[in-house]
């Protein structure tokens, strides 16, 4: 399985209902393949930080099984609205 | 057959990292020595994964994580790099450390 940018991004919108992902391929900086997300979801709402990796864990668990290194942070739309306009 | 379980209670805190506290030997567990340096704790119990591919495989069942480093406070799961990232920036690790009775 060949893991892009794009099928990350895809999984997470339809699987978690992510409004929007950011996804940075940092495989040039390390040995591996290796990404970096950024995951905005209504889903989110209300739930631990634990929680919301997991989910976003449970979702790639396939994909996590070739990456080497992962980055996620998980932000509802208000978290997002509110980082965005400081 | 390591107990896991038992692994993580023996210690408050507990990382399950690539490497030594000395000697991270990635970037990822390295952030994490850091992080609870900055915290001053700086006696815990640290799980080399690189000598042991069944500690490896087998903390990442236990927590049902996929990947290193793993952080416990007082038995339970706190999360990886990341989380412990957004905890220092929040403000929720002191809190977390409190209740263990370090004072950051």
């Amino acid at each position: 399985m060949e893991i892009t940018v794009d099928h990350i991004r895809n999984k997470l919108t339809t699987e978690i209902g992510a409004v929007h992902v950011e996804v940075e391929d940092t495989s040039p900086n390390r040995c591996a393949a290796s990404f970096k997300v950024l995951v905005v979801s209504p889903q989110f709402e209300g739930k631990p930080l634990l929680q919301r990796h997991r989910m976003v864990n449970t979702c790639l668990a396939e994909e996590l099984k070739e990456i080497h290194a992962f980055e996620q942070k998980t932000l509802t739309p208000e978290q997002w609205e509110k980082q965005r306009a400081p | 057959q390591t107990d896991f379980a038992d692994m993580v209670k023996k210690d408050k805190v507990v990382v399950f990292m690539k490497g030594t506290p000395s000697q991270p030997m990635c970037g990822f567990s390295n952030a994490v020595v850091q992080i609870l340096r900055m915290h001053g704790v700086d006696e815990y119990a640290a799980y080399n994964v690189l000598e042991d591919q069944d500690l490896r495989q087998g903390v990442k069942a236990f927590s049902n994580w996929p990947t290193i480093p793993q952080v416990f406070f007082n038995g339970e799961f706190v999360g990886g790099c990341d989380i412990l990232l957004q905890m220092h920036q929040n403000g929720d690790l002191v809190e977390e450390l409190k209740k263990l009775g370090i004072r950051s």
